[in-house]
């Protein structure tokens, strides 16, 4: 299989603590992954790895496609009105609006185009970074806690827009204390690899 | 390339929305204003003294935004979102340079106008002085966004980022005041070459500088 994602025997270290070690997974079309473990196992860390935003004290780690990541920081613009936030995104991803207002659809935000991103609640807030995920068009999403904060009905547009996204034959990466309730989930325990 | 104009934009846009164009202007001809009452209304002693001093003023208002260029980004997410995109850190630096030098540089060579009548220059200091600021704001702009990535990750960052910067910035100081000298005739072409070596050293250190952010 020609792995998207591949990540091989890597350790993370951070501060004196070592997170975990001799991790290996692999991520291709249409997989997804859902890391599990209690507060501090190492899944954002991990998450980060993926994202090349974190070096590994061992290991290695290829990756052969664009990557969207969701973490606790939106990077949505507080000052500006949430659809010209994403829109910033966009012209970086060089993505159309089309893209940004089908997005914006999913997690039903379209009510909210106008509103300042500082007066949205965190989970509207959860859902503009998701909607900003689904327009940049990455085949990679790697979401850390994407569900903290949305009520039902945004949690099952999530997992509704998972399931699009494979069904498109992207590949999700998923760290998540709870389960979520995706459909034909592989499950790796972070917590269990020390 | 879209991107990076994106970006380009993003920065002007978060420097002169909220009122910020104001802070650094406002600042310079603060200390305009300032230095008469100080030093008391003889005119040959302000033309004298006036010149060197708002080369510090425009020193200091380079320096006066450093909080709201790297932290707000790094605290957002904004800095890791473009890492993941695969933008090198240099480049963003390099974005982050030429929008602040637009940003604060544009507004202080205007108000430099009225500042520069306040301290009694003559027309020819003037042009000397718009010339000499206008050659060292790439470097300035450089200096601030280096000192800001440096101290992203510090509360109180921008008082440490002054005294990080000010070593630098003193070659720029003392060749851009010589300017002013009748006798300083190489000031001129020291300034230059002193800015030309900060500025491209700049989005280099400035960058590894928000890499070091990351670990």
């Amino acid at each position: 299989m020609n792995a998207w994602l591949r990540l091989d025997g890597v350790a993370c270290i951070r501060g004196d603590r070592l997170l975990f070690r001799d991790l290996s997974l692999a991520l291709g079309r249409g997989d997804a992954l859902w890391l599990r473990g209690p507060n501090g196992a190492g899944k954002s860390s991990l998450i980060r790895l993926a994202a090349g935003l974190l070096r590994p004290a061992a290991g290695k780690i290829e990756r052969h496609e664009r990557i969207a990541l969701i973490d606790e920081a939106s990077a949505l613009d507080a000052e500006l009105p949430l659809r010209r936030a994403l829109d910033f995104w966009a012209r970086v991803d060089t993505v159309d609006g089309h893209a940004v207002d089908r997005a914006m659809d999913e997690m039903a935000l379209a009510p909210l185009a106008d509103v300042p991103v500082a007066m949205l609640s965190t989970g509207q807030r959860k859902r503009a970074a998701m909607a900003r995920v689904i327009a940049s068009g990455a085949p990679i999403w790697l979401l850390d806690e994407p569900a903290n904060g949305m009520d039902d009905a945004a949690q099952a547009r999530l997992v509704a827009a998972i399931a699009r996204h494979r069904a498109n034959g992207g590949a999700v990466l998923l760290a998540s204390h709870f389960t979520l309730g995706v459909p034909n989930l592989a499950e790796l325990d972070v917590g269990a690899l020390v | 390339m879209t991107a990076l104009i994106a970006l380009f934009w993003r920065d002007l846009r978060r420097a002169w929305g909220s009122g910020a164009l104001w802070l650094p202007v406002l600042f310079f001809l603060l200390v305009a204003t300032a230095f008469p009452f100080a030093v008391g209304p003889d005119a040959p002693l302000l033309r004298r003294a006036g010149g060197g001093m708002l080369w510090v003023a425009a020193l200091l208002a380079a320096l006066l935004p450093i909080d709201r260029l790297v932290r707000p980004d790094q605290d957002a997410g904004v800095l890791d979102q473009l890492a993941v995109r695969g933008f090198a850190d240099e480049v963003i630096a390099a974005v982050k340079i030429v929008a602040h030098a637009i940003a604060f540089g544009l507004p202080l060579l205007i108000a430099l106008l009225p500042a520069a009548a306040l301290l009694a220059q003559d027309a020819a200091r003037v042009e000397t002085l718009a010339t000499g600021i206008a050659i060292a704001i790439p470097a300035l702009a450089s200096l601030a966004v280096l000192s800001a990535a440096l101290t992203a990750n510090h509360k109180g960052g921008s008082a440490i980022g002054g005294l990080l910067i000010l070593p630098l910035a003193v070659p720029m100081l003392i060749f851009g005041a010589g300017m002013l000298d009748p006798s300083g005739r190489g000031a001129m072409k020291l300034l230059a070459a002193t800015s030309l070596l900060l500025t491209m050293v700049g989005p280099f250190a400035a960058g590894a500088a928000l890499r070091g952010l990351r670990e």
